[in-house]
């Protein structure tokens, strides 16, 4: 086997932090080497260091024995490096042929060379198992089909080393399968690829070897078939982390009831005929494919949206139309699927954003005047209470990272004592030692008998902590089955929408 | 090279940026006084000393300053949410017309007259964007067309009721309205200058924009529908009362403006009594960053400018439009100034 590719003593610094510290990584001929680490902990610099996004403050990159220069992503390009971003870099209102020649054509030329374009991308689409149609819009892709894309991109500027960041963030589960199934696939036409992931199983099914990542250090590297998901999470987190597991316990009185329940926007019906019932200490795990009326679920439980038919009430009394201020005084509290856009103002400090909610209560006002005192006091608690990292009371909010945001978020939700809680994607993005501590509260508040939604697409995580699932597909819901009957196979069919009639016992 | 974003903007970088702004605007209008035959550092000294000189130019210039704080004041409040008010010079117009129809033959002491007239110009500043407002919240109407249009109206407006049932029989030339009584002309702050005591309004109506602004629910609520109008939904703001609220607040500082021009310093309405007070409060507002403690000096600069530029113009032949001239080049150079305080450059 022949190395494409080596990382030699990489250090990068920004200011005081070192994002990555002497790193020495290299890459075999048809090999697939995962590169895992938390979230910070220095994977996406390394990449782009590698792709000459950034320059190394130390350290060489050779690709293929040649050293490239730093800096420049064009010579990354030429040495046969591609890039596939987490966040794609496709025109919308171009097409996929567009797109991918995009970039990769002299400025000046009379004639654009559509047609051999299109024989070259066709070809290539073939060789590897990616089918495309050249001459559709971008904006008419799947999230999927946008990926493959990019992947052609990359392959189609002769690049014999890929790298994808974070691939399947934006992917449901079928499809990220799909994804792995594929990149394995290019494997055997020579090509070479890193991909960047923090999630343990998908590093376990897709990777021939592991780099592990931790504070900017490349802490271990194992062969994949010699190593397992807890080895790998220990080491990832530097330290045992173990998810907290469900305890039984009696289930209490119904809470929060929804019978027969409409949404619609315009003509469009979001959520139809949806029915369910959330008991005091009992979590109820709503699972489906992304795009199947979450979204619609998630607006109606916060008050941004209201009922059109049917009724929603908690405790007997009827919530469909009290807006988002009428849920959070009737006692329920609300984590929103997107955090940066939805959950906290990034610009506003810590304090704002923990009683931005309740700013009207007396406790945060007097006579329109905001009580600075005691909102910065309820914050530093929040802080101390939920485990809330390098931050201060007025520390901007968008400083702080993922973990540490969705904690105060789920901190100013649960300090309340809610009645009800609405978890919308509560771990999405997080990292394993977060997301231990986002289910440590769920089920502490479960515990202490607060109901509980939980909207997940992730369904390890929604078994762990449910004690009845339901599925979402295409704004209907599925009668529930109890946590102990859900296997993953049962719950495919659900998701796809197959349920029987007489699921109704819980 | 790239841009990064700063994880806080140090307190020094908010003073320095909008001086290193002004510099940048006064060298590059160097280069037209230059075209215009004058060595640009005797005009900038002329600019001085005519605004700053004498205790009659400080009065000048601190009488032209009043309105450009109450103006910036209307813009400043408007820009954090952003509702985007090019409106001010209407409804500055618009408190004029109203405290000088009502100031003439209201019957009442002057210190019941004055805030009473003060009310009145900024409830019609306040009105004249709540329109707007109202249209872009029902039905997304852009508020830069809508305000920016409304000014004409107004003034035509204005021309309108001075040529006809406001006209003052006794002004010759230029028409204007019949004066307010001379119950409700604000005293004079220093004698024997045109400065009155609108000066002190301004200064406290900047304290208490602050205040909304930084203490209260009302304030928090707008910054954070300003920010991110998703989360602010989300946390329960309504964000067409946060909107609509902020559209009162700016006409209404407007509209003061007008109503205290009017009281202290012309008597009467006139077509020709703003060189684009309303105009330049926007560029009074982007100067300070946006911050109320900031506009009170960006408009005293302004002041400098428009002050100053006139006499330059009488002793160096330099033509006095240069004074728009600086003052525009100045809104260029902040925004490119206050990119490089949000953001750092990395090589």
């Amino acid at each position: 086997m022949t190395k494409v590719l080596e990382l030699e003593g990489i250090t990068k610094r920004f200011g005081a932090l070192t994002a990555n510290d002497d790193v020495n990584l290299s890459l075999e001929q048809g090999e697939i080497l995962a590169l895992l680490g938390e979230n910070g902990a220095g994977k996406t610099t390394l990449m782009n260091i590698l792709f000459g996004h950034y320059a190394a403050d130390e350290g060489r990159v050779r690709v293929f024995g040649k050293e490239l220069p730093s800096g420049k992503p064009r010579a990354a390009i030429e040495a046969g490096v591609g890039m596939v971003h987490q966040h794609f870099t496709l025109a919308d209102n171009l097409t996929v042929l567009d797109n991918v020649m995009l970039g990769s054509e002299p400025l000046f030329r009379l004639r654009s060379a559509r047609t051999e374009a299109r024989d070259k991308l066709m070809q290539i689409s073939e060789r590897f198992g990616l089918p495309v149609t050249p001459e559709v819009k971008i904006s008419s892709l799947s999230v999927g089909e946008r990926q493959r894309v990019e992947i052609l991109k990359a392959l189609y500027r002769d690049a014999r080393v890929l790298i994808l960041d974070e691939p399947t963030a934006v992917l449901a589960r079928p499809e990220a399968k799909r994804l792995f199934e594929t990149l394995r696939g290019m494997t055997k036409e020579g090509l070479s690829l890193i991909f960047i992931s923090h999630k343990l199983h998908e590093v376990m099914a897709a990777s021939d070897r592991v780099a592990v990542l931790r504070a900017g250090k490349i802490v271990a590297e194992r062969d994949t078939n010699q190593t397992s998901a807890d080895e790998l999470a220990e080491l990832m987190v530097g330290r045992k982390v173990e998810r907290p597991v469900r305890q039984d316990h009696d289930i209490g009185a119904p809470v929060l009831i929804a019978q027969k329940v409409r949404v619609e926007n315009g003509s469009e019906t979001q959520l139809n005929d949806v029915s369910f019932q959330v008991n005091a200490g009992e979590i109820l795990g709503i699972v489906g494919v992304s795009g199947n009326g979450q979204a619609a679920l998630g607006a109606l439980l916060s008050g941004l949206a209201a009922p059109t038919a049917g009724a929603l009430t908690l405790d007997g009394k009827d919530v469909g139309h009290i807006g988002p201020r009428g849920m959070i005084k009737a006692g329920v509290g609300r984590v929103p699927e997107d955090r940066h856009s939805e959950g906290v103002v990034g610009e506003l400090s810590l304090w704002e954003n923990a009683v931005l909610e309740r700013i009207r209560s007396p406790r945060f006002s007097r006579w329109g005047f905001v009580r600075q005192r005691a909102a910065r006091a309820y914050t530093s608690a929040l802080i101390k209470r939920f485990d809330i990292r390098g931050a201060k009371p007025d520390t901007r909010i968008r400083l702080l990272s993922g973990g540490n945001m969705q904690k105060l978020i789920l901190g100013r939700v649960l300090a309340n004592d809610p009645r009800f809680v609405l978890a919308n994607q509560p771990t999405r993005g997080l990292d394993e030692g977060a997301i231990a501590a986002v289910h440590a509260d769920l089920l502490a508040a479960r515990a202490k008998g607060a109901a509980i939604l939980l909207i997940s697409e992730e369904l390890e995580e929604a078994v762990a902590l449910s004690d009845r699932i339901q599925a979402i597909v295409k704004g209907r819901l599925s009668a529930p089955i109890s946590a102990d009957k859900a296997d993953a196979q049962r719950l495919g069919l659900m998701m796809a929408g197959v349920w029987g009639d007489d699921e109704n016992a819980a | 090279m790239r841009l990064e974003r700063r994880a806080n903007v140090p307190l020094y970088l908010m003073i320095v940026a909008p001086i290193c702004a002004i510099f940048m605007a006064l060298f590059l209008a160097a280069g037209l006084i230059l075209a215009a035959g004058v060595n640009p550092l005797t005009a900038y000294a002329e600019m001085l000393t005519g605004a700053l000189g004498s205790r009659l130019s400080i009065t000048e210039m601190l009488t032209r300053a009043t309105p450009l704080i109450l103006t910036g004041l209307a813009a400043a409040v408007a820009f954090r949410a952003r509702l985007w008010n090019i409106g001010a010079e209407g409804q500055f117009f618009a408190g004029a017309l109203i405290t000088a129809a009502i100031g003439h033959s209201l019957g009442v002491p002057g210190w019941i007259g004055i805030p009473i007239l003060m009310i009145a110009g900024m409830t019609a500043g306040a009105l004249l964007l709540a329109g707007p407002a109202f249209l872009r919240l029902r039905f997304g109407v852009d508020e830069v067309v809508t305000t920016l249009l409304l000014n004409f109206i107004v003034i035509l407006f204005v021309g309108l009721m001075i040529e006809g049932p406001m006209r003052d029989p006794f002004a010759f030339g230029w028409p204007s309205s019949v004066p307010v009584d001379g119950a409700f002309r604000l005293p004079d702050l220093i004698p024997k200058s045109r400065l009155h005591i609108g000066l002190l309004f301004a200064i406290a109506a900047a304290g208490a924009v602050w205040v909304v602004l930084t203490r209260t629910v009302f304030g928090a609520e707008t910054r954070a529908a300003g920010l991110n109008a998703r989360a602010a939904a989300f946390a329960g703001i309504s964000l067409p009362r946060t909107i609509m609220g902020v559209a009162l607040l700016s006409g209404a500082l407007a509209g003061l403006a007008g109503s205290i021009e009017v009281m202290g310093v012309t008597a009467g309405v006139t077509t020709t009594m703003s060189p684009g007070f309303g105009y330049a409060g926007i560029i009074v507002a982007m100067l300070a960053a946006l911050h109320p403690a900031g506009v009170v000096a960006s408009a005293i600069f302004v002041a400098t400018v428009f002050v100053g530029a006139d006499a330059m113009s009488r002793a160096t032949g330099v033509p006095s439009f240069i004074a728009d001239v600086i003052v525009a080049l100045c809104l260029l150079t902040m925004i490119v100034a206050l990119l490089f305080t949000t953001y750092k450059v990395r090589r």
